[in-house]
Order: structure tokens, then sequence, then C-alpha cells
């Protein structure tokens, strides 16, 4: 059974309808975090979160104080922050920007303190035309709070934070592209070196991409210290983090969970979380880590919530977007409309990604709709190979950023796990659920 | 003698000095635009150029570069349905075909009254309430035919003109924030910051 | 611990170790120690980006090896490199099937095909049969995205070099990527076509048949191409070139990779004009430019008639000789079109045979030509790196567009400053780091301005006292490390004010350098060669002498006291600025014009001599930075024309006097001896030339790769001189050089009084267009109908003052009447200024400025009415 005794951190203000707005935000505690951080050292609010052991909550699971470490020394840099979610089954960036936009803002100024950073931005998926007026909202609220702009509640610490709207293309998430687009150009991820914005990053300054769930943490660490984060979860993986649970379940949602201390069994099976599966099937197979990732079997269902945990069997916990897929789920045309989102989501720069996912895709559509043929499944493995040579997690790539090799994930996985399924397709001449 | 009308205009400007290089403000931009003409026209790709010292080549590419721009004009509503995996595992497929047959126009097109253009679009984060449909952008959480109809007939009766505004996502909160304080005093004070940090930290003894 | 700079690194590559130059990029590592290693994307002269990764290779590092992309990673101390291994061509081949599973593959029908790296690749490497069963990427097949390219899609590669030229090189992104994924294309403004006229090196540096040039769309297939290379004469830049024919007729020109000069660049005008040399056939009315004159011309009973050569050199010697007898009676202008040999064997024609210091080689268009000689020379390098590049001088990329580009590098690349001293729109304007508006009559008050370390904004000027004390700091005290670009910015606007701003900024400014921008193609090597009154053969100087230049030599044909005029070159009407008095000048004159195009001038001609022109001769040439180089022909000059050496040595033997010059070697040989400038040796060895008078290090020209010279022949071609090798720098002989013009010596640019303009009148800037009323432009179909427009450039605060907007018509009266021209509104011409393009045309494609204007004015003022 699950582990529910761990504290909310980041969804705490769940129960209430008007989640969102200062009044609220101050009466359950809002921006005395700050107010702390602000008459401690800039490096020691660092500290407490370099001791927290903060995974970043993008995908990446880098650690946040580290990142931090490695900001060259500047006169100017920049905080950005990362809302563009749009790995698919991923929602709860989402949820943090509308539900608690505040959170997300005191964690940016936290931040920048830290940081002694003085421009942040916050970049927002476009299609989130609700949380975009949220977070703007909240930052000007916070402005006329006090808690943003010149000499923030009458420290020595001035900062402003501009909320940048996305426009609508995955790639923009890819923290190297969210600097383009925030250039005004397109999304074309920049080529590695410089391997971390930390170095150079918006308009070659060295700049700071976190994720909106990783800011979100910040007030409570600064609050409660990084010893009692840290304390919390196991191993590296320590806190809480949010899952967006989705697909064959009773309950998708969001779900706050401590980690390590809960499996995959107990998200998708506890009354409190996903209540099980739909009409009680079976599971095909999950995606433990948004679509990107290589699918885990029924057998791994009882692996820890742990980044290091997941990643020891071949996958990642990645964008914290768990799919599930039952008996009643064709894993073929699952893994072609995933290809699909890879070809239209490819920004188009280089090759093996591009033309790759593209052929990719019109193959598993011929397989799925009628038209496959048998030796289409080794050409397959051959195509995701020539754009992750050797198909191991975590990946080798061709490609200039780590879109190319997540293409291969979900076909691999697929023709891997269920062999049979694409064979039964390519002799039934299309998808025998149809 | 601008494109953008005058209110348009303004908070163009305003935008403008949100950023610290004015290309920066290139995607609020469009939008604004987008909100001003329903797509983006060619006059209003021009004034975009203008503002962020660009060309119209290069905006119409940017521009083009993203699924929320439309480079050709879109009907008043723009109806997107998600048939990304969790929603395929939801009916968005099925619900994507009836949307098509409910607004009588093909999946990328716009119905023959344009008032809708229907788009299938990938994920949009929604996914505990699936299939997910947008309309401008707006959840509007209709998971079933019946009421998408019911939506549909809404939007054409004008009910929701407040839930649904028309194009634009940056339309109802002032972006007021940003750039308050004074480059100078800034630089002033993150050095001062700077000297008092060397001040405590011991100098390494050799 | 001191860090000393490692100037090398070692490195390994398929287990062979080698020393690489520290910094640099692995790709180019490895060529030079003879690996190569496959690419698309790369290209030598532009940024890497790494995008299209056939060029991956394993590279050792802390994690193993893994597939780096060679064009974009440094060489590092100790770095390991395999790019032979099975996992390597793995991830190349794959990248190659990758790149050829949308492509079309329709080779027989494209330009390309036969000269195609993307189809070379795939003979080398491919598989040869396809695992692409997929529906292809559809694109409607070639679109015409500007006056002069065409845009397949469905060929593009994605490599992004056109894109990265336009924007990178050439700084305006009338091109770009739209879209995403695997729909990305190439794609203009449909409001503003792909017009730079730098379009072409598009075409070049396409790895595919994506791009191609209209003016050469399936007229040759590569392998029926004959290539030499040479230098492209269109203007005074020098670019190296490919020229390239099929059977006698001019198909192509390419810009060869010179390291001082082009980098490979070329302007559309050099690259698109050969048709106004071959292409031609249809007309023969010899007052047009896009005649080609093909055999000698005697006015017979007021016509043009076609006669022997020897009937037409027994004409002009009894004309020529007739006025010779009266003192100052004959004399020439023009010779910028000419090679330093024929400009060599002309000015003794006009000195030894015909006793006459009357001779110019400008038409009043220019600055004064020893002014020009005493100025320390900067190279195009010098001025690309200087700390300061100064500019006093017209658009750059309307009068020399390559020197632009490689000027541009200046801030682009070197991050070093630019300081504009500005006349009007201009392309630099962007990346200048001060610009200074000057308006007409102001350049030698703004110098001055300049020169002065305390004081404050002249009276009136345009300029704010912060951009003035920002110039001056840029410039410093004595101008070390400055290099000052110098040219007529206003051709309404006459000479001496340019020329005393000039003198006062190197007397000033001892430690800077200059770069003189004339345009009109070998115009400084005819000056090197004594083509201008007190000039003399290899850049020698006479103070003493009398000879009148152009405009006196008008002068004097008009009052009578000269009789004849030897015109070498038809185009004296197109570049005048006062046409009327030129036209009545000619009238009374006797003329003999050696050319080789028709043209409005030839109206007056008595005798007309066919010359072989541009890719049709032989010789050197100069550029403006004194860089002389050699010239190839290409193709035989039509009928009966003759090279200018041989007309001249003909002529001056008909006069009684032999020159001694009866073969391009022998003038070259002669031009060594007697002045110890460089011909000969340049006519016979160097490639990328020699800078007279310098000793510059040997360099080591770039290895020729098909990759980034798409298109142009491997070193064995037919014809092509040697791209390897190292230039020589020696001069040839010791001869004594002549004495040598000194700003002391030199009598142009002391004082220059400007007339006030009243507070009604508008001062006119007369500014080059690059499409104008020149041979090169109006003697091509691909290029005429670019012809500038005639239009009316205002600030605002003028267009509002007029209460006229963009578009609007408005008269303009000058001093010989008045015209009707629209308006555009135009911010970078200074307040109380007028703009308008020199040699441009109305809409019904007449001239309509010029003959409006007094040129003998110091500066023009006109008045504007809306009415
Ligand atoms: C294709 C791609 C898409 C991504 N999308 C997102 C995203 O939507 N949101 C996000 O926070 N990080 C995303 N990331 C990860 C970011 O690059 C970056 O690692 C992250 O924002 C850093 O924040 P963190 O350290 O707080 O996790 C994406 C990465 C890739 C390669
Ligand atoms: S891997 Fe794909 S998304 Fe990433 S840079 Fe290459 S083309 Fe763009
Ligand atoms: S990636 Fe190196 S040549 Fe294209």
């Amino acid at each position: 059974m699950a582990t529910l005794s761990a504290p909310r951190i980041v969804s705490s203000r769940s129960e209430f309808a008007d989640s969102f707005t200062l009044s609220r935000y101050l009466a359950t505690g809002g921006y005395v975090a700050l107010r702390k951080a602000l008459t401690m050292f800039p490096e020691d609010v660092a500290s407490e979160v370099d001791q927290a052991s903060l995974l970043g909550r993008g995908g990446a699971g880098f650690p946040a104080g580290r990142k931090w470490s490695m900001l060259r020394k500047s006169p100017v840099s920049y905080l950005v922050v990362n809302g563009d979610e749009s790995e698919p089954a991923t929602f709860k960036d989402h949820y943090l920007v509308e539900r608690d936009p505040h959170q997300l803002v005191e964690g940016v100024i936290i931040a920048a303190y830290a940081l002694q950073v003085s421009q942040a931005f916050i970049f927002m998926r476009g299609e989130f035309a609700l949380g975009l007026e949220r977070v703007q909202q909240a930052v000007n609220d916070a402005y006329e709070h006090g808690a943003l702009g010149p000499k923030i509640f009458g420290s020595n610490f001035s900062l402003d934070i501009v909320v940048h709207p996305g426009a609508g293309a995955y790639i923009c998430g890819e923290e190297t592209s969210l600097i383009e687009a925030l250039e005004g150009k397109r999304g074309f991820p920049r080529i590695k070196p410089p391997f971390f914005p930390a170095v150079t990053g918006l308009y070659g300054e060295p700049t700071v991409v976190n994720n909106v769930e990783t800011m979100s943490n910040l007030p409570w660490i600064v609050n409660n210290g990084g010893a009692a984060f840290a304390a919390l979860g196991a191993g590296r993986s320590t806190g809480t983090r949010l899952f967006a649970l989705a697909g064959r379940v009773n309950r998708p949602g969001v779900y706050e969970v401590e980690m390590v201390k809960n499996t995959f069994r107990d998200l998708i099976y506890d009354p409190a979380f996903g209540g099980g599966v739909i009409d009680d099937k079976s599971i095909r197979a999950i995606i433990p880590g948004g679509v990107s990732a290589p699918w885990f079997g029924p057998e791994l269902l009882d692996l820890p919530l742990g980044q290091d945990e997941v990643a020891e069997k071949g996958s990642m916990l990645g964008s914290g977007s768990i799919v599930v897929m039952d008996e009643t789920t064709c894993v073929v045309r699952a893994a072609w409309r995933i290809t699909k989102f890879f070809s239209r989501e490819s920004c188009g720069q280089c090759t093996p990604c591009r033309e790759g996912s593209g052929w990719i895709e019109r193959a598993m559509y011929r397989i799925e709709h009628g038209g496959g043929r048998m030796e289409d499944i080794d050409l397959l493995l051959d195509l995701c190979d020539n754009i992750a040579p050797g198909l191991t997690w975590p990946p080798q790539q061709t490609t200039i950023c780590v879109l190319g090799p997540s293409i291969p994930s979900s076909v691999h996985s697929a023709i891997q796990m269920f062999r049979d399924d694409f064979v039964e397709h390519v002799e039934h001449g299309g998808c025998p659920h149809d | 003698m601008t494109h953008f009308r005058i209110d348009i205009r303004q908070r163009a400007e305003e935008l403008l000095a949100l950023y610290p290089r004015s290309r920066s403000a290139m995607l609020p931009l469009l939008h604004l635009a987008q909100e001003q003409d329903g797509y983006l026209s060619d006059e209003g790709i021009a004034e975009v150029a203008q503002l962020t010292g660009t060309t119209a080549a290069d905006v119409r590419g940017t521009a083009a570069f993203y699924d929320m721009f439309h480079l050709e004009p879109v009907g008043k509503y723009v109806v997107g349905v998600c048939t990304n995996i969790a929603c395929l595992l939801a009916g968005g497929e099925e619900m994507l075909e009836h949307a098509s047959s409910t607004l009588g126009c093909a999946v990328g097109s716009t119905s023959p009254d344009g008032l809708f253009t229907l788009e299938e679009t990938e994920c949009l984060a929604d996914c505990n309430i699936a299939p997910v449909v947008q309309v401008n952008h707006r959840y509007v959480r209709t998971t079933t035919p019946e009421a998408f109809d019911q939506l549909i007939d809404d939007l054409r009766a004008g009910k929701l003109e407040h839930d649904v505004p028309s194009h634009g996502t940056l339309i109802r909160v002032r972006r007021s924030g940003g750039l308050h304080a004074s480059r100078a005093e800034i630089a002033a004070e993150r050095l001062e910051a700077r000297e008092a940090r060397e001040a405590r930290t011991p100098k390494e003894t050799k | 611990m001191t860090d000393v700079a490692r100037t090398s690194v070692s490195i390994s590559v398929n287990g062979r170790s080698f020393d690489a130059k520290a910094g640099e990029l692995l790709i180019e590592a490895a060529e030079r120690s003879g690996t190569y290693i496959p690419r698309f994307c790369y290209h030598p002269r532009m940024e890497p980006v790494g995008v299209c990764r056939m060029c991956l290779v394993e590279v050792e590092g802390p994690r193993g090896a893994t597939l780096q992309p060679a064009c974009y990673i440094k060489v590092a101390e100790g770095m390991s490199v395999v790019t032979d291994s099975e996992k390597v061509k793995k991830a190349q081949d794959g990248v190659l099937e990758f790149l050829l599973a949308n492509h079309p593959l329709d080779c027989p029908i494209c330009d390309k095909g036969g000269e195609c790296p993307l189809q070379d690749q795939t003979l080398a490497h491919g598989s040869g049969e396809t695992r692409f069963v997929e529906e292809k990427r559809h694109f409607v097949k070639p679109i015409s995205i500007g006056e002069l390219v065409l845009l397949d899609r469905e060929r593009c590669i994605q490599c992004s070099r056109c894109t990265r030229f336009a924007s990178e090189v050439a700084g305006e992104a009338q091109i770009a990527f739209s879209g995403r994924g695997d729909l990305i294309e190439v794609a203009p403004s449909p409001t503003q076509p792909f017009d730079s006229v730098f379009s072409g090196n598009t075409v070049q540096i396409c790895p595919v048949g994506a791009l191609t040039a209209k003016p050469y769309r399936f007229s040759a297939r590569p392998w029926d191409l004959d290539q030499v290379e040479s230098t492209c004469t269109t203007c005074a830049v020098g670019c190296r070139v490919a020229v390239q024919s099929s059977g006698n007729r001019l198909t192509r020109v390419l810009g060869v990779d010179s390291d001082p000069v082009n980098h490979g660049w070329l302007c559309d005008k050099g690259r698109f004009t050969l048709d106004s040399i071959d292409g031609n056939e249809s007309s023969s009315d010899p007052l047009s430019a896009a005649t080609r004159i093909k055999e000698p011309l005697v006015r017979r009973d007021g016509v043009l008639s076609p006669v022997s050569w020897g009937v037409a050199l027994a004409e002009a010697a009894r004309l020529l000789e007739r006025a010779s007898h009266q003192p100052g009676g004959v004399g020439a202008i023009g010779g910028a079109a000419l090679t330093n040999e024929g400009a060599f064997a002309w000015q003794r024609l006009v000195r030894d045979v015909l006793h006459s210091e009357n001779i110019d080689a400008q038409y009043g268009d220019g600055l004064d030509a020893a002014l020009i000689q005493a100025l320390p020379r900067a190279t195009i390098d010098e001025a690309a790196n200087a700390r300061t590049l100064v500019t006093l001088c017209g658009d750059l990329r309307e009068e020399l567009p390559v020197l632009f580009l490689r000027l541009r590098e200046n801030v682009v690349r070197q991050h070093n400053s630019i300081v504009e001293l500005s006349f009007g729109a201009s392309a630099l304007r962007s990346v200048a780091t001060v610009s200074l508006a000057v308006r007409a009559g102001e350049a030698h008050v703004v110098a001055q301005a300049l020169g002065r370390s305390g004081g404050g904004v002249p009276q009136g000027a345009a300029f704010s006292e912060d951009d003035l004390l920002a110039a001056r700091r840029l410039i410093g005290e004595s101008g070390e490390g400055v290099v000052f670009v110098v040219g007529r910015a206003n051709l309404a606007e006459r000479a001496p004010v340019i020329e005393s701003a000039v003198r006062y900024l190197a007397e000033r400014f001892p430690d800077a350098k200059f770069l003189p921008a004339l345009r009109r193609s070998n115009v400084v090597g005819a000056l090197d060669m004594g083509l201008s009154p007190q000039l003399r053969p290899g850049r020698g100087f006479d103070p003493g002498s009398t000879g009148r230049d152009c405009a006196q030599q008008l002068a004097a044909l008009s009052d009578g006291s000269q009789r004849a005029l030897l015109l070498l070159g038809g185009c004296l009407l197109g570049n005048v600025l006062d046409v009327v008095q030129a036209s009545a000048a000619l009238e009374r004159a006797d003329v003999v014009v050696v050319t080789g195009h028709g043209g409005a001038t030839l109206a007056y001609a008595d005798v007309v001599l066919p010359a072989a022109v541009q890719h049709e001769r032989t010789g050197t040439v100069t550029n403006i930075e004194g860089r002389v180089t050699s010239v190839v022909p290409k193709i035989v000059a039509p009928g009966s024309a003759w090279p200018d050496v041989a007309i001249a040595a003909e002529l001056a033997e008909l006069l009684g006097q032999s020159l001694g010059l009866d073969s391009i070697e022998m003038a070259a040989k002669a031009i060594e001896e007697s002045t110890g400038y460089p011909a000969l040796s340049v006519l016979n060895d160097a490639t990328d030339g020699v800078v007279v008078g310098r000793h510059s290090p040997s360099t080591t020209p770039r290895p020729l790769d098909p990759m980034a010279n798409p298109g142009i022949r491997s070193v064995e071609s037919a014809g092509l001189g040697a791209l390897s090798g190292a230039t020589t720098t020696t001069h040839a002989s010791s001869a004594p050089s002549p004495a040598s013009a000194t700003l002391e010596l030199v009598g142009a640019g002391r004082g220059v009084e400007v007339p006030l303009v009243d507070a009604y009148s508008l001062r006119l800037n007369l500014s080059r267009r690059l499409y104008d009323q020149g041979i090169a432009v109006q003697g091509s179909a691909a290029l005429a109908n670019l012809t500038a427009r005639a239009v009316l450039h205002l600030n605002h605060f003028d267009l509002d003052r007029l209460g006229v907007v963009t578009g609007d018509l408005v008269t303009m009266n000058a001093a010989r009447g008045a015209v009707r021209l629209p308006v555009e509104l135009d911010d970078s011409v200074p307040r109380g200024c007028v703009e308008v393009p020199f040699g441009s045309l109305d809409e019904s494609g007449v001239d309509v400025v010029r003959p409006v204007l007094d040129a003998g004015a110091v500066v023009t003022s006109v008045r504007l009415e809306s009415r």
C-alpha cells in the first residue's frame, strides 16, 4: 500500500477553490519563505537547496544545487523558468501554474535571490491561456505586494519577472530551444558544446533554466530547511514529486507522492491515486516517464518511483508522466501515435531526426493502417539505430538534441515487447483491433 | 501610420519595453497581431518585423515554426482536439471524427459558415479529462460527443463569449510586470552584494 | 604560472598523430592531414552549425567514444578521433540515406546533375537501392523567389547554407527557414522577393539543385563546361572567379575563394552580366548598350558604317594626327575597363605619340588621382580587421558589394568597430558602432570635428555630441589601427569637399591607412598606369603636368581649344553628371571610340574601333587595395574585335611610331622593366595576386573542397590556374620607381568654399546604385530590369513638411528644369537633404534626373513642391 505520510510540498493548497489568489496565498503562509530568505545570505539559500538535493523536475533530473553552482560569473545573468510542459501525458506543471501561481513566483524570487540574478523569465506554454493569465496576475500582484520590483520587501535586492508566452512547439521545452524562442527566433535547439546554459545562455549570458515544479519546491525548502526535504525519499531521489497519471486508469490525475517510498503499482492501484485499471483489465505496458522513455512491462510494476531505480531498468522517470496501457490497447497504434508526435514536433534542423521521424511514422502508419511488410519491422529497428546508435539507454545519438533519440523509445519498446502484434498487423493487413 | 490599432500598438510598445532586446518580443507580438487580425496578415507581419528590427521573411519563417500562429485566415473559433497518447486511449480519434462531422469540415479546414476551424492537436496537458478539447486555447472540458455538440451550439449562440474570447491568449491580463527596477541601480546593488560576499568568504590560504 | 598561448595541439586521427592549429575545427585539421570527412552543411566561410550530421566521427571522451560532428568541434590537445570505424560508417550512411529519403532524385533534369555533392556522395557511399517506399514530400516544383533565383524545395536538404549566407554573411534575412520538422522549407516573404545583390551566392553554395540561377538554368551540363580562373572586372574589388563556357558561349561565373579578397563570394552584377558580353546576338544598333561592337565603324554621311580595320585605323589616325598639331588639341578620356597592359599602351600612345598630357581614366566622378596615390593604402584584409573602420563613402553594398561583405566582418567576426559618416541609406549602418549623419557640403567640416580633441558639434550638424565623442574615442589620437574607406558619396557634390576631408584626415591621423572606394572596374590599374594628367606609369607623379582632366577636356572641346577626343570605352555619357555639357562638347569634337559595347555616346563617334572585353582578353588588373591579379580569356571576342594593346600598337604604327608592345607579354614585361610595377610575374604565376609595393607573407590557399565550391572544377581541370602553391611577392625587376605622390606635393583637397543653401531648398545627394546605367546592367537581359528607379528619398521631417507620404508625386525644381517623381520615406537621409539614385530611370525608362542638374555647383540644392 502506498505511503501517504509525507507532507504535501507543492500541492498543499489543492483543496481551496481560490488557491491561485494572493489573499489565499498569504493566508496559507505565502511569501513567508521569501522574507526569511531575504534575511539569509544568498549563498546560504543556495546551500539549503544543495542540501535538499532537489533533482530537476523537468525531465533530465539534474540536481538544481549543482546547476546553480555552475552559473558563470558575469555582470548579467538570467533565470529562466521552463513552463513549456508539452511532453505528452505530462500535466503537472499545468496544474501548478493554474492552481498555485504564487508559489511558483515566490520560488522564482527565492531562486533569483540565491543566484543574485535580477531578471527572470517565466516561459509558459502558449496553449495555457488560463495559466498565462494566472501567472501574469500573480506577478502583477507580487509587484503590488512589494515582493517583486525594486528593493523587495525593503531589502537590497531587486528583481523583475517577465512572463513569456510560447506559441505551440514541443521542442521549446528543450532548454536551449526555449532560449532561442525567448530571443524571438525559431526554436532550434542549440548545438553543444557549450553544454550548459549556465555557461552561455540567453543573449550569450549565463542563464539558469529550471522547471516550474523545481521552482515551486523552493518556498517549502526555505521554510523547512534542505535537510527536511532530503529526509524524504531515499538515495538521490529526495522529497516528493508530482506524477501525472493518465491512460487506462480509473482516476487519472496529478498526485504528489514521496519519492522511492511508493511503487508504480501503488500509484496505479491505490484508491487515493489511480484507483486501478478501468474495468479491472490487466496492464500490457506502462510508459514510466513521458513518451520519450522506453516502456515497462507489468513485471516492473513493483519498482519504486525513484530516479536511479528506474534508470537501472533502462528507462527514466523523466517528466513525471505515467501512462497505463491495458489489454484493450493496440500497442502498434500507441507507438505509431507517439512517433507521429515526434515527427510533427521535430524542429527539423538535423537530418536523422527530421527525416527519420517522418520515415518511421509513415512505416508505422502502414503497419497499423494496412500496407505493412514483414521487412518493415527490422527496417524500423535499423532506422531507430541510425538515430540512436546501439539502441541503448541512456541513448547515444546522431542528432543535435535529445528529441532525436527519444523517437526510437516507443517503437523499439513496442517491437521488443510485442513483436507478435506487429507480425499480426502485417499478416492481417492492418490493425486487428479495428 | 501603423497597421496595429492604437490599443494594440500601445500594448506592443509595452511588451517591447519588457525585454532587453526587441527581437525577444517576437512571440508575444505575433500573438498580438493575431489577436487583431485573427491570423497573421502580411501587414501584421510587416509591422512585427519593423518593431523587432527583422525582415518579413524572418518573421514569417519564425511564426511558421509555431503551431499557434495561423498564416492563413481561420474561423472565429479554432477547435483543437487532442489525439495524443492519453487521449488516444480515451477515444480522442473518435472525438476528432465526431467534431469533423458536427462542424462539417475536414481536419485542418474551416466550417462552411466560416465560424470554426478544426485542428488535430498534440497533447494539451490536461490528460485527466480526456479526450481534451480546446477552443481558442481555452479548455472546454467536454469529453463526450453530446457535450461537444452542446458546446458548438453554445458557441454559435454566442453564449460563451466570456469563457472563450476570440483570438489572443494574452488578452485579459495586462502584462505590466517586468523592467521596473532601474538598470543602473541593479548594477550597483549587484556589485555591492558581491563585495559583501567576498568580504565574508575568507580568502583561501595558499 | 604564466600561461603560454599554445599555437598547436597534438591530435590523432585513425591512429595517426599530427599537430593541428589550436582552436581549429576538427574537419579542417583532418582534411589538411589527408583525411577528408564528408559534409554538407559545413562551409569554410561561415560559422559551423553542425546540422546535417554527415560529418559524424567518433571522438574519444570521458564517457568513451561518442559520435561528434567534425565540422563543429574544435581540436584539443590529445584528442583521439576515428573516422573509419563501422560505427562511423553506419552513422554516415544512415544520414545519407535519410537525406535521400525525400529527395526527388531528378538528377537528369537538374542543373546540379554532374557536379552535385549529394550525387557524388551517393555514388561513393550510397547503397544503390532505396529502402524508402513511402510517398515523398511534395512541393510545387521550382518557384521563383527573386528576379534571379529559382527554388525547388523538393531537392532541398535543409543544410541552411543559403539562409545562413543571407543572415550571417550578407546581413539581410530575405530568405529564412519556415515551418518545422520535415515540412521545413526555405522561403522568402510573399511581400518581399529575394532581391539581395548577393542572391547568386546562395545558388553557388547550395550543395544540391534546390537553388538555381534563372540565367543559367538548363543552359549547359557540367561536363560540357570548360573553365579558367580569372578576375572579375565588373567593379574594382577584383573578385577571383572561375569563368566557364560551353563552346564559345559564356555559361557561368563562380566565385573562387581568394583569401585576401572575396572569400568565394560575388555580387549578382559580376556573376550575371555574362549575357552583356556574349548574349545579345539580336541587337546591332550601335547606340544600344545591348550591342556588341563586332567590326570597325566609320561615320559616312552621318551614319556609322562598317569598314575594314585598315580604313578605320587610317581614319582614326588622320583625325588624331590633325588635332595634335594644335597644342593640347587632342586628349583621351576613359580606360578604366582596360587591362593594365592596355592602359599602359594607350597612355604611351597619348603621351609619346600624340604628345598630349590630356588624359583621364575617371569621368569626374571619382577623387583626385594624385591624392589617392599619396595616401597610405590599406589592404582589404587590413580594413576588415582594422581596430576601427571609418567609412567616408557611399553605400558600399551598392558600390563595391563584395568589399561590403568583407568589411561587415570587421564587426560581425572581429568584433571591432565601425564609424560611419553617413550620407544616406547604407547597408553598413546596422552594424556601425557610431553613425554620424553628413549632409552635402559638410564632409570636410565633419572630418575636422573628428580630428579636434576639444570642441563640440559643428553648428547645424545632424548628429549629437555623444556620437561625435564616441567616434573620436574609437579613432584615437594618431589613427593607429584605423582604416578610412574614402570615396565620392554624392555625385551632386563636387569632389573637393571629400578631397579636403580626406587630406585633413590623412594629415591629422598619420598612422591611419586609407582604402579608396573607387568603383569602376580597373580604374586603379588605369591610374597606376598613368591615365591621369599628373600620374605616370608605375604610380609615378609629375606635379608640373598641365594636362586636362575629364571635365577640363570637355570644357576645352566646347570652346574649341581641344579638337579631338579619344574615348577609351564607350560610356562617357552614362557616367558624367552634366550630360548636357558633355553632349555639346562631343558634338563639336572629332571622336574616336575604342569600345566593346554600343551606347548613347556612339551617337557622337566618328570612328569606332571594336575591342575585346572582360572574359575575352589576357592581362593584369589592379584592385582598390593595389593588388595585381591576372585576367584570363575564356571566349574569343566576337567578329573582328581586337585586344586593346593591339589596337594601340597599330594606331601608333600608323602615326609613325612603334610602341614596341606587340603582345600582352611584351607590354607586361615593359611595365615591369620600366617601372617595377608587378605585371609579367603576376601574369605568369600568382593567383591571389601581389599587392603593389608590399611584401606580404605568402599565403597558402585553401584546398579546393568540392563541397565548399560546388561546380568549380578541380585543380587538374582544363585551363584552371593552379589553386595550390604559395603566392610569390617578388617584384620582377629592380627598375627605379618613378617619383611618387606625397600629400605635400599634391594640390587636391586644399580648401573648399561651400555656398549657403537657403532654408527652402534641400541639398541633393546623388548616390550610386549597383544596378545603374552602366553597360554591365543595361547590356544584360538578366539584369536590365533591376535598374534603380528614380525616387526621391526623404526623412519623415521633410516629408511632413511637404505634407506628402511615400508614393506621392513631388516636383523637384533644379537649376535646369523640373521633374516630377515619387517620394519615399527613408530616415537614413539626413534632415534637409534629398537622396536620389544616380543613373536611375523613371517609370518609362528615361533618366530624367541628370538633365535638370547643374554640374558646376559645389553642392546642388533643389526645391520640392508637393503640387
Ligand atoms: C525535447 C525536450 C523537451 C523538453 N521539454 C521540457 C518541458 O516541457 N519542461 C521542462 O521543464 N523541461 C523540459 N525539458 C528539459 C529541459 O531541457 C531542461 O532540462 C529542464 O527544463 C531543466 O529544468 P530542471 O533542471 O529544473 O528539470 C525538455 C527536454 C527535451 C530534450
Ligand atoms: S534532434 Fe530533432 S528536435 Fe533536436 S535539433 Fe535535431 S531535428 Fe531538432
Ligand atoms: S554537421 Fe558537419 S558538415 Fe553538416
